[in-house]
């Protein structure tokens, strides 16, 4: 086995990335998209921390912290969100969700 | 020993992200997302952050986790997820040519050279030790506002899914459907 | 006195403004009446003007403020009474107040009273902008004032196509013309600085004589449009589509004269080129004759009226080129008294033959139309030039001048047409007013015109009478201060009694003639009519056809041809651009449908060219790339 260096971790974490876009892109229940939002967001932790331990600094870790407080106040506010629609209108699908249209 | 773990759990956290992503039971989105989160802090153990991968451990499997499966509490998750499809071609082909951009920009040559660490870890301390060096000195002030943003979403989340609570949800359509039973309970 | 230039410039206007504000509603008296009273007003400064300026005073310059003042150029609104603006004030005032009265009765049924008046009044505001300014282009301002207060006249029955027409024909040969003008105040401004007319005629004598030539000749085609002369004189015929008090004052008395003002006002401009000013006086014989020859043999007497009005400015041209300029302004007073009060007359025939123009359908009106008929006789008589009407004193000295100056041929072709002049004004009466009753087999029954009309026209007619032998020795004396004052003496006493005798004899000839072959039953002799000199006088030339033929089709070609490469260039432009903004706004408005996945997607692909960008842009600058694409030779 070969050693595993930065670019196999910025590669990984590439790969989780792209993942959470498929599922951004593809989800239409607004939970699951949920999900795939929370997969982008650690697959970013994955390259900040990975390139934190390579050059021994800490600003990439101090990133990756900020990046859970975001995450959780997202899945606060989202989920509160999420609960409000639903008691509306009964569903969560984004395709009812056309207020916007322009 | 360490490319072992590496792999192991590269293609542990993939399978469990793309089941999430593309199955069609929330509940295993769900368990498969937890599961992903939590081999993600291995690697982050494997990096030496290990203060990060404990608060990965905590915060996104025994917090996130648990708000997500309060939400789910909501609604009937036996149940089959439809979705109405978008034409796959276009969400993997736009994800593969993003996926060889990023991948692209990484392996560039310029990238590697020319970085110096800003705040580098000094031999001999522990990393939850470092941790706090460096969060409560260079990053005091992002710290406070995270620690207020957080409060702010505390608070906006019990205010925005809390109102209410105590109403039937089912028979809740509608907003002045509400009020006019509200006025019929009275 | 500078009150009275105010009351006299600016009453006019107030009347005009004063009748527009009815201008969209029902006909109302007061329209007529407040700018008709406002118009006395102008007339009564005028004259307190003239007297002032008989009496010896100096001329009255004001200025009321700047207009412009830039870089050298001070153009102010200056405005001037001297001896020949306040003849021409007069002419103006006497002549509008009268049409303006008359005007009352004979718009009396038309739906346009209110319209009428302010166009009319406007029409005065304007001519007295052009006679009073002191430079050139203040005058040029009045000078397009009365052009577009014609076109609005001439065009005053808009409904009617050929009114139309003839206003934009009337509108568009003076444009010509005018353009001409312009090109020649430009050419006094830029050779002597100044476009005030005291500095700029005083500049004139130092500059080159070819400079001056041209500018002498852009400032006579300026008249020339103005004052219909050829190649520019169709429009005057056809602008007799206008109501008739408007050719009596427009196209008679006025309007058509500024041409005349124009280079009499210039006259120490073409006292330096005699050789432009011979050219002036040989182009207004020339039109002076050939207006005549139309004017024999055409059927509609408003027609034949405007003919005889060309003729008579070609006249006046041929006084002032040939430096009589005193006597040319007196021809031009003299001229609009009577014809003005011709006009009038003819307008009270049309309203009793209900606007039938043709005179060979009237006949023996003088038993209905009294009044009208000797009106109409007196202003024919003073046309013809006989003694003692103001037509001898004024006509015969322009031929008297030309005998002078020893200009032979134009003094001939001036005393055939005198006798032209004769022989169509008294065909027109004899057809119109005696002869056969030819109007009753139409049902028509004619009746005299209101009484206030003819009390209106009574001025004119005496006028017509005495302005010849009581004005012309205070005129003389008053306007030859600012004019050359030149006394145009046969010396030779019995050279001057055979030419005098001998031309009144020809004239009365000519009337004699003209009543035995019109004033009996009338016999239309068929060969005549059919050869070719009646042909082509009755087509006036086919000049007409000949403008239609190769400059109107010509350039209805051209627009035509212009219009398609608008329409398929610049049209195709403009759309296109407002097409693209459409289509695509057509093509991306799905983008904003609303749907929180699409948006999403839309993002994923906007993240994934930034993506590309900063690809693009980290290879770019990589040294390995850099050096791999210049090795291609790329860069």
């Amino acid at each position: 086995m070969m050693e595993i260096t930065l670019q196999h971790y910025l590669i990984l974490s590439t790969v989780l990335f792209v993942i959470g876009l498929i599922g951004v892109m593809r989800r239409k229940n607004l939970l699951l998209l949920f999900f795939a939002t929370e997969i982008l967001l650690n697959a970013v932790n994955i390259a900040f921390a990975a390139i934190s331990s390579y050059y021994g600094d800490m600003t990439g870790q101090m990133f990756a912290f900020f990046i859970i407080a975001i995450a959780a106040s997202e899945v606060a506010v989202g989920l509160g969100l999420l609960v409000l629609w639903y008691k509306r209108t009964g569903k969560i699908d984004l395709d009812t969700m056309t207020s916007m249209k322009g | 020993m360490e490319a072992i773990a590496f792999y192991t759990f590269a293609i542990l956290t993939t399978v469990m992200f793309l089941i999430t992503v593309l199955t069609n039971h929330a509940l295993y989105a769900l368990s498969a997302l937890a599961a992903g989160m939590i081999f993600i802090s291995a690697f982050f153990f494997m990096l030496g952050a290990d203060f990060l991968g404990a608060i990965q451990i905590i915060v996104y499997t025994g917090a996130v986790m648990a708000l997500y499966a309060f939400g789910m509490m909501f609604f009937d998750t036996t149940r089959t997820v439809v979705e109405s499809r978008t034409s796959p071609q276009i969400i993997f082909g736009l994800s593969g040519v993003a996926a060889l951009t990023i991948v692209a920009i990484f392996v560039a040559p310029i990238i590697s050279g020319n970085i110096t660490a800003l705040y580098p870890a000094i031999d001999g301390v522990g990393n939850s030790q470092m941790v706090g060096m460096v969060l409560f000195t260079k990053y005091l002030i992002p710290f406070e506002v995270a620690a207020i943003m957080l409060l702010v979403a505390m608070i906006a989340g019990i205010v925005l899914a809390g109102k209410k609570m105590d109403q039937s949800l089912t028979l809740m359509k509608d907003e002045v459907e509400c009020e006019t039973k509200e006025k019929e309970n009275v | 006195m500078e009150l009275y230039l105010y009351t006299a410039l600016f009453a006019p206007i107030v009347g005009s403004l004063f009748a527009a504000l009815f201008g969209m509603s029902k006909k109302n008296i007061i329209a007529g009446l407040v700018p008709s009273a406002l118009l006395f007003v102008s007339w009564l400064a005028s004259l307190k003007l003239l007297i002032y300026i008989l009496g010896g005073g100096e001329e009255v310059h004001v200025e009321l403020m700047t207009w412009m003042a830039t870089g050298d150029l001070y153009v102010p609104y200056g405005f001037i009474v001297d001896q020949v603006s306040v003849t021409m004030m007069m002419v103006v005032t006497t002549v509008s107040t009268v049409v303006h009265v008359y005007s009352i009765g004979y718009m009396d049924h038309d739906k346009g009273f209110n319209r009428f008046f302010a166009w009319l009044s406007a029409f005065v505001f304007s001519m007295m902008v052009l006679v009073m300014s002191d430079n050139f282009l203040g005058l040029f301002i009045g000078w397009e004032g009365v052009g577009v207060c014609s076109w609005g006249l001439i065009g005053f029955w808009y409904h009617k196509e050929t009114a139309t027409w003839a206003a934009n024909e009337a509108f568009i040969m003076n444009r010509i013309a005018d353009l001409a003008m312009l090109i020649g105040i430009f050419l006094v401004y830029w050779n002597t600085g100044s476009i005030q007319y005291h500095e700029a005629f005083a500049a004139m004598p130092a500059l080159d004589t070819s400079v001056l030539t041209a500018m002498g000749i852009f400032l006579f085609i300026g008249a020339m449009g103005k004052s219909a002369q050829f190649p520019l004189h169709t429009w005057l015929a056809d602008a007799m589509e206008g109501p008739t008090p408007v050719s009596a004052l427009i196209h008679a008395a006025t309007m058509v004269t500024a041409g005349v003002y124009l280079v009499v006002r210039a006259n120490p401009l073409y006292d330096l080129i005699p050789d432009v000013g011979l050219f002036i006086a040989s182009l207004g014989a020339f039109v002076a004759m050939f207006a005549a020859t139309m004017a024999l043999v055409n059927r509609d007497m408003k027609r034949i009226i405007a003919y005889s009005t060309l003729s008579q400015l070609g006249y006046m041209f041929v006084a002032a080129g040939l430096g009589a300029y005193w006597v040319a302004l007196f021809h031009l007073m003299a001229h609009a008294f009577f014809k003005a009060l011709l006009f009038l007359g003819a307008g009270n025939v049309m309203h009793a033959m209900h606007d039938e123009l043709d005179p060979f359908k009237m006949g023996d009106l003088k038993t209905s139309m009294k009044w009208t008929w000797i009106f109409m006789t007196l202003a024919s008589v003073a046309l013809a030039g006989i003694y003692p009407l103001a037509g001898f004193f004024s006509k015969d000295l322009i031929l008297e001048v030309s005998f002078v100056e020893h200009h032979y041929i134009l003094y001939t072709v001036l005393l055939l047409t005198a006798g032209l002049t004769a022989f169509y004004s008294f065909r027109l009466v004899a057809l119109i007013f005696h002869g056969d009753d030819r109007h009753t087999e139409n049902g028509v029954h004619p009746h005299e015109a209101y009484n206030f009309m003819l009390y209106a026209m009574l001025p004119l007619a005496i006028l017509a009478v005495v302005a010849g032998m009581i004005f012309k020795t205070p005129y003389y004396e008053m306007v030859t201060q600012v004019l050359p004052a030149v006394e145009y003496h046969i010396h030779n006493h019995t050279t001057f009694w055979i030419m005098t005798i001998g031309t009144q004899l020809f004239v009365i000839a000519s009337i004699v003639y003209a009543y035995k072959k019109y004033a009996k039953a009338v016999k239309v002799d068929k060969k005549v009519e059919s050869g070719l000199l009646y042909q082509l006088l009755y087509n006036q030339y086919f000049i007409p056809q000949f403008y239609e033929e190769y400059f109107t089709k010509t350039y209805r070609e051209l627009s035509e041809m212009m219009w398609k490469l608008d329409m398929k260039v610049v049209d195709a432009t403009v759309d296109g651009v407002a097409n693209v903004f459409h289509g695509t706004g057509k093509a991306t408005h799905e983008m904003q449908n609303g749907n929180l996945s699409t948006m999403l997607r839309w993002m994923v692909i906007g993240t994934v060219v930034l993506l590309a960008l900063a690809a693009a842009f980290t290879f770019g600058q990589s040294e390995g790339v850099v050096k791999m694409l210049s090795g291609l030779g790329a860069i």
